[in-house]
């Protein structure tokens, strides 16, 4: 079915502001995606209603507060397929990614004290950590860090020349403790064989994750066909408010990992010198959660699923389409990433000669398109394709050709005020 | 509104980048980077006989920041650092003026360009950069002006 994008744009109400004097044209929902009236009002709802700490107390609120927040879990977990103690809340995609690395770092320390723990988390000198050289600093810092505190090694996969992850640099082996992959790459658009990669890492004995920020809100995603142990992604690029991510992991693993961060409401027994921990994913949720949050996020996954992602999905691969036709046809512009809309998002980064992409992103800005520049947190992108930065434009569900329209021609409205317009041959 | 960001002289330093990438006995360098972006320069300083700063420059960035480097570069080459301290400070005072200071152009000459700038929050690091650089490595060098009001070790 083909989205009414008029019908849609009405739900959020940011789309038709002016910017600079000129109508907004959002293309960087890759970096944030805008918000539904839906979901705004289910946040305040919540809080006019039925706002509590949840897991305390036994008053009415209490309650309420609580069915509120396990019901948005529960109907997080069916938007990808999961069960609902397989997801755990966290602050953000990075947070989650952190909560992982850190039950690495956590379960090895306590192993270094003589404390008992599954060794599938414990690391050291000799073992490796496998990521890609086009993973987002959230999905590349903290194994740097695993591996600087522990003596593992990280080894990466590389990235051909078209912007596809390079299958025959395969580094994973029978030292390899955990891979941590990208599915859709936020620079590229790349979308990764994640099943075969799980796949690979699971023939070696090692567990994965896979970074879903760029996929879970623009495909459908049942998660336990992935062949993923653990997967990430936040609930602002999906239409949910900031302040919430997710981290989806098979109930048995997170049941086997020490906590991260530590405190209230993550314990089973506490006495002055010891205690021992709740069951997941109640272990991951120190402290009074973002519920308020979490309503909102359950709400934007309803409004998906009204829209229906395959159709989402479809829309987006149409005005990808049409982006790529038109970038390839500017003289001037190179796409860095897969040029073609075969295993891509809708994610496009582009540079153009002769102008850095702050430059592109300022005049495009003045023409009211609102797109990303810089290295989008993936640096070593830009350095394997030996350029400072990229300026990407990212539809969404609210955007229609029109807008990629609009965008194409701001382009060429920077060129032609550098005066960098190519001569092209007649 | 692109015009009061891109004024000609900035694109005319942008194309035309004056100063050079290098000075014979550089006392002492700063490297810069704009982690948002990736934006980077190298700022070299030293003295020429008469005690004048001695500036070169290299980087890799926007429009905005390469003209920055060449405004400044050409602005403060030969000035002693107190003549340089004074032309920094009103440049400093410019870039957060939000675009609300009309700016002194017997001081600033070709940075008054500048002043648009100031009303754009995500450029000001772009234009700041090659000048966080200077100061940096004058502090290394001790190429620094330091008026005896600004001593805190008076007032201690």
């Amino acid at each position: 079915m083909a989205l009414d994008v008029s019908l849609i744009r009405a739900d959020f109400p940011i789309l038709s502001r002016k910017v600079r004097g000129v109508p907004l044209v959002y293309l960087d929902s890759g970096a944030t995606s805008q918000k539904p009236s839906v979901v705004l009002d289910a946040e305040r709802r919540y809080y006019e209603t039925s706002n509590a700490a949840v897991h305390r107390g036994a008053h009415a609120l209490a309650e309420e507060a609580t069915d509120a927040y396990e019901s948005a879990r529960s109907i997080i977990a069916g938007f990808v397929g999961a069960q609902p103690d397989e997801i755990v809340f966290t602050k953000n995609a990075t947070e989650a990614i952190n909560l992982v690395a850190y039950a690495f770092t956590n379960a090895t320390d306590k192993h270094r004290q003589g404390l008992e723990v599954d060794p599938r988390f414990i690391v050291g000198p000799g073992d490796n950590i496998v990521v890609t050289e086009m993973e987002h600093h959230a999905n590349l810092i903290p194994w740097q860090e695993l591996c600087a505190k522990t003596g593992a090694q990280l080894k990466w996969f590389g990235i051909t020349e078209d912007g596809r992850l390079d299958l025959e640099s395969d580094p994973i082996d029978h030292n390899t403790k955990f891979v941590s992959i990208v599915h859709q790459s936020n620079i590229l658009g790349t979308i990764n064989p994640i099943k075969e990669i799980m796949n690979r890492a699971h023939q070696h004995g090692a567990l994965g994750l896979v970074d879903m920020c760029q996929s879970v809100p623009h495909m459908p995603i049942d998660m336990h066909a992935t062949g993923a142990d653990f997967a990430t992604w936040s609930g602002h690029k999906m239409l949910g408010p900031t302040g919430i991510g997710i981290l989806w992991g098979k109930s048995e693993l997170l049941n086997s990992m020490p906590p991260f961060l530590t405190g209230g409401s993550m314990i089973e027994t506490v006495t002055m010198d010891h205690s021992t921990f709740a069951a997941a994913p109640a272990r991951f949720e120190a402290g009074v959660p973002m519920v308020a949050q979490a309503v909102g996020l359950a709400t934007a996954v309803k409004y998906l699923q009204a829209i229906g992602m395959e159709n989402i999905e479809r829309h987006e691969q149409e005005l990808t389409q049409h982006l790529l036709e038109r970038l390839r046809k500017l003289p001037g512009v190179r796409i860095i990433g897969p040029d073609s809309n075969v295993d891509r998002g809708s994610a496009v980064s582009f540079v153009v000669d002769g102008i850095h992409p702050h430059d592109v992103g300022h005049i495009m800005d003045s023409h009211g398109v609102a797109v990303r520049v810089g290295h989008h947190c993936a640096w070593p992108v830009c350095r394997r394709f030996d350029i400072p930065a990229t300026t990407r434009i990212s539809p969404y569900l609210y955007n229609d050709i029109a807008d990629i329209d609009a965008a194409v021609d701001s382009i060429v409205k920077a060129q032609e005020f550098f005066g960098v317009v190519p001569e092209v041959a007649l | 509104m692109t015009d009061d960001l891109y004024q000609e002289i900035i694109l005319d330093h942008y194309k035309n980048p004056r100063g050079v990438a290098a000075i014979e006995h550089p006392l002492a360098d700063s490297h810069q980077v704009n982690p948002t972006c990736g934006d980077e320069v190298t700022v070299w300083v030293g003295e020429d006989s008469q005690g004048n700063l001695e500036i070169a420059y290299q980087g890799q960035g926007c429009s905005i920041s390469q003209a920055s480097s060449s405004v400044m570069s050409e602005l403060l080459s030969g000035k002693s650092p107190q003549e340089a301290a004074k032309i920094q400070a009103a440049f400093m005072e410019l870039m957060q003026s939000k675009g609300q200071l009309e700016p002194n152009e017997d001081v600033l000459e070709d940075a008054v360009a500048f002043a648009g700038v100031s009303r754009y929050p995500a450029r000001i690091k772009c234009a700041l950069i090659s000048w966080m650089a200077l100061a940096d490595a004058q502090i290394k060098s001790g190429l620094t002006y330091q008026p005896q009001s600004l001593d805190r070790k008076e007032h201690t």
